[in-house]
């Protein structure tokens, strides 16, 4: 039974991150969509130095912001009992919600950096502190490769900032000026953004840092690492080289779109081969974020019609929503399995669907949406970014195709092995079903998957304005 | 000749002489009054610096830049060094002399001052010389142990042959141009190679003090062998007054490239050795010497970026600053732990001194240069002059080694926050802790409020020498 201050504690983060949530949502009833950067405010930093603590959203950033307070909702509802420091677990958590709502929020490029960083420092202790096995490795290689990464994208800020005509680290006057033309700065700044934000995203052959990361971090924080945090990333590579510098990111897009197909197909065999649920999953987000990283491409490249590159960004936005949404569906369903089990490895269950229906329901609903099945989330992503990318890099969503296939046959067979067929041991013929927390939570993050999935139209009335400006 | 525009010196110069002969008077058990008299001494000094902090001259014919870079250098000595004076009395308490330390400590902060004012060779040699002797005496003050004896040989070893160096190269200078003040060198560029030598010696002095490459093998082990406040000072004052008069000495001569180059040089040899070194200490306090060293080295960037970059020299001022405030914090709760050494010893401190571990932690995440800690503010600046003055490569280099220094430093933090605990932590007690918990507010707010010490350069009184060198 939780203790008094743990409840405390875990009924103190729901408010605070649902109060997030409703204080997003009152700024999206406000918004008017295609209206550029709106709900802006501006206090003063280092004035010298062009810094100000400038935040606002575009239609972009809002729907990002929006999904990660939804997922860090129900990250922290998530029932993590038996839970050693409670508290401070619950305080790690809202220290992250508050850093990802602000790197989304922001619109000053150093208020941008502080958020980036300050994310790392929240995960190690989380990895740290509440994760299992060899985790001191895995937080030690996750800080130590994303800091790396971070920096590189500090260079490449600063270079743009002082290309500026005055010093300036403001978003906007940045997108509106575009500063840094191709050529030999544009290159090397452009080369420091595809490096550092592909460590975060991560696309290979950066990802390295990712599996380990997930495996021995607690469920919910892997939640938080693939849903919100690795859109950090993919937001980036958006927000700042396609935005601010154009031209650089049309001579870089083939070989980014390259490296998305890498991903996908990497990401996509790689999970195949894992008997770890949470390693299988882990991958299948490097999977993802191959094609989020194949649509921004595609939509910076310059080539092909207007509307198939706006498709391509809508979807690349879209995915970051959906792979939020079902990924962490997915890792809080493994966070599930390792708090009733201990226990990762498939090939240790089986046949848990007469145990646990709803368990095998939830898991199967949320698999579906990961491989892109019409009529949920992930596939209004895919199916916009690949009508981009066959208009621009046909051969490239060609290949491209291929991961879907492999994503298709990977979950179904961690389904068949988690759900049917014999009982492993007879363990498996008292595994506790979904608490009713649990079910609740799935409900809400997989009733927004379906609901992507059948009526997108709303998601993409928000961003695609913003999106393809 | 306005005596009071060395007002701050001379109160700390007759502030040390009144506590010399204070502690040869009073009973060894009142020498703790030696430190109440030093903190007011500074506390005076510190009120003096600050109201001459607009001041934009040469005074005492010429030797001595009273300019802001000068006003902020002598406040962040006196300011470092009261923090010093707060971690020392418990520790000293039971040496018999104790009262004697202020003194030396006292002379020891006037010579970095000296040195932050130097525009005139002999000047700058008077400073280093007082600055080092002074230092020597700190590093060995616990006369029967052996590692402090063994820091203090080594210290004063290394130091007298660069001294000695520094003293032929300003003699070279002075034959070669046939002067050493500074408004008469400044934008001359070095003719004959004998000038050149004495320039390179000049820098190979201040480099010395700065405990960067090639003269940096003292670090270390005064860190590890020095009483631990006596550590904490010489691993921050001399490095804030070398890095700005290294700065004006570099300031001097023209931009042909072979300076900055070879400053640029250093600064990623210094780094880059500090951090391979540091990488595998298993004794925090040379892990903190060695992260010192490597510290030193990132300053340099900003000395390679002078005359190329606007902000070359706030940006260096203001790391100095915050990596002061960083190494004071990290030596402190050394101090306050006894000077506990092995990293074993760390083991779980966050649960048995919660608040000692978070201070190192925040000193270590402000080293590396998360923010919004006061860190980050240095390490931001010190990217923005590099990427200014075109130096992209170095600019990598302390990509690659500000990566490679949290390793390090994790391994600490780790330990602390995720290791069981070893056995009883014994502390000093007493003011000790004061210091490095006041160091880690300022590292908390300065960032977050970095327009108070980042300011526009444009407001702040131009330094004398540069305006000189534009001029001739």
């Amino acid at each position: 039974m939780p203790s008094a201050g743990e409840r405390t504690a875990r009924a103190a983060s729901i408010a605070l991150c649902a109060l997030s949530l409703l204080l997003l949502v009152l700024v999206w009833a406000g918004f008017t969509p295609g209206g550029g950067f709106q709900a802006v405010e501006e206090a003063p930093w280092i004035p010298a130095l062009g810094i100000a603590w400038r935040l606002g959203v575009d239609g972009m950033s809002l729907a990002l912001a929006l999904m990660s307070a939804v997922v860090f909702l129900a990250s922290v509802a998530w029932p993590m009992d038996p839970l050693p420091r409670a508290r401070a677990y619950y305080a790690w958590m809202l220290f992250l919600t508050g850093v990802s709502l602000g790197l989304f929020l922001a619109l000053d490029l150093i208020v941008f950096y502080v958020f980036f960083d300050l994310s790392l420092v929240g995960m190690f202790f989380l990895i740290g502190r509440w994760g299992h096995g060899d985790n001191q490795a895995a937080a030690f290689k996750f800080f130590v490769y994303t800091l790396a990464g971070s920096l590189l994208i500090l260079i490449g800020i600063i270079a743009l900032a002082l290309s500026m005509p005055s010093l300036t680290f403001d978003m906007r006057a940045i997108i509106a000026e575009r500063p840094v033309g191709a050529g030999l700065v544009g290159t090397l700044v452009m080369i420091g953004f595809i490096i550092g934000f592909g460590i975060k995203t991560p696309i290979v052959p950066f990802h390295t840092w990712l599996p380990p990361a997930h495996v021995d971090a607690p469920g919910p924080a892997s939640a938080i690492l693939a849903g919100v945090l690795l859109k950090m990333g993919t937001y980036g590579l958006v927000r700042i080289p396609l935005q601010m510098m154009p031209e650089s990111f049309a001579q870089w897009a083939l070989p980014l779109a390259i490296l998305g197909v890498v991903s996908i197909l990497w990401g996509a065999f790689v999970a195949l081969g894992q008997s770890n649920m949470k390693r299988r999953i882990a991958y299948t987000s490097v999977n993802h974020m191959g094609y989020t990283v194949l649509g921004i491409a595609v939509a910076g490249s310059g080539l092909g019609s207007a509307r198939a590159r706006e498709a391509a960004l809508d979807g690349a936005v879209i995915e970051m929503i959906a792979h939020g949404l079902i990924t962490g569906a997915l890792f809080l369903i493994a966070g599930g399995f390792w708090r009733r089990r201990g226990d990762y490895e498939l090939a240790h269950y089986g046949g848990l669907s007469a145990s646990a229906p709803k368990l095998a329901g939830a898991t199967m609903l949320a698999s579906f949406a990961s491989l892109g099945l019409p009529g949920l989330a992930g596939f209004v992503a895919e199916l916009h970014i690949f009508f981009g990318a066959f208009a621009v890099y046909p051969w490239l969503a060609a290949i491209g195709l291929l991961g879907l296939l492999v994503t298709a046959a990977l979950f179904l067979q961690m389904l068949r092995q988690l759900f049917f067929g014999e009982p492993h041991s007879a363990l498996d013929t008292t595994f506790a079903d979904l608490s009713r927390s649990e079910l609740f939570i799935l409900t809400g993050l997989l009733a927004l998957v379906v609901l992507i999935g059948v009526w997108p139209a709303w998601l993409i009335a928000l961003i695609a304005p913003a999106a393809g400006g | 000749m306005p005596i009071g525009d060395l007002g701050p010196e001379l109160t700390v110069l007759l502030g040390a002489v009144a506590i010399l002969i204070l502690a040869m008077w009073l009973p060894r058990d009142r020498h703790g009054w030696c430190a109440g008299l030093t903190l007011a001494v500074l506390a005076v000094a510190a009120v003096w610096a600050a109201a001459q902090l607009g001041a934009a001259r040469l005074t005492f014919m010429g030797t001595f830049a009273l300019d802001g870079a000068t006003g902020w250098t002598r406040l962040t000595i006196l300011i470092a060094t009261g923090l010093v004076v707060l971690l020392s009395p418990r520790w000293f308490v039971t040496d018999r002399r104790h009262g004697e330390y202020y003194a030396v400590l006292l002379f020891s902060a006037l010579g970095a001052m000296a040195m932050a004012g130097a525009a005139d060779l002999m000047q700058l040699v008077m400073s280093v010389l007082l600055s080092s002797i002074t230092g020597y005496t700190l590093a060995a003050y616990h006369r029967d142990w052996e590692l402090s004896v063994e820091a203090g040989m080594k210290y004063f070893l290394l130091g007298a042959l660069a001294n000695a160096l520094m003293v032929l190269g300003a003699v070279l200078i002075m034959g070669m141009a046939g002067t050493t003040a500074y408004a008469e060198l400044a934008g001359r560029p070095p003719e004959g190679p004998l000038w050149q030598i004495g320039l390179m010696l000049v820098v190979l002095g201040l480099l010395f003090k700065l405990g960067a490459a090639p003269a940096h093998g003292w670090l270390p082990d005064v860190a590890e062998g020095a009483p631990a406040p006596a550590a904490a000072f010489l691993t921050v004052v001399p490095k804030l007054a070398g890095g700005l008069a290294l700065f004006r000495l570099v300031a001097l001569v023209p931009d042909d490239g072979a300076l900055r180059l070879l400053i640029a040089l250093a600064a990623a040899a210094t780094m880059t050795l500090g951090n391979l070194a540091a990488l595998w200490q298993d004794d925090v306090r040379r892990l903190i010497g060695w992260s010192s060293v490597s510290q030193a080295g990132y300053a340099l960037v900003a000395v390679a970026a002078a005359g190329r970059a606007d902000m070359a020299l706030t940006a260096l001022l203001v790391f100095l600053a915050v990596y002061a405030a960083a190494n004071i914090v990290a030596l402190g709760v050394v101090s306050e732990l006894r000077g506990r050494t092995a990293l074993s010893d760390y083991n779980g401190l966050m649960r048995r001194r919660p608040l000692m571990a978070a201070a190192l932690i925040v000193s270590f995440l402000s080293l590396v240069g998360i923010p919004p800690l006061a860190g980050f503010l240095g390490k931001f600046g010190l990217f923005l002059v590099a990427l200014e003055a075109e130096m992209l490569w170095l600019a990598l280099f302390l990509l690659a080694n500000s990566v490679l220094s949290l390793a390090y430093y994790l391994r600490v933090v780790w330990a602390m926050v995720f290791s069981d605990p070893a056995g009883e932590v014994q502390t000093l007690g007493g003011l000790t802790p004061l210091a490095p918990l006041v160091a880690t507010a300022a590292l908390l707010v300065l960032g977050i409020l970095g327009a108070a010490i980042w300011q526009d350069p444009t407001a702040l009184p131009p330094m004398v020498m540069a305006t000189q060198a534009e001029g001739g």
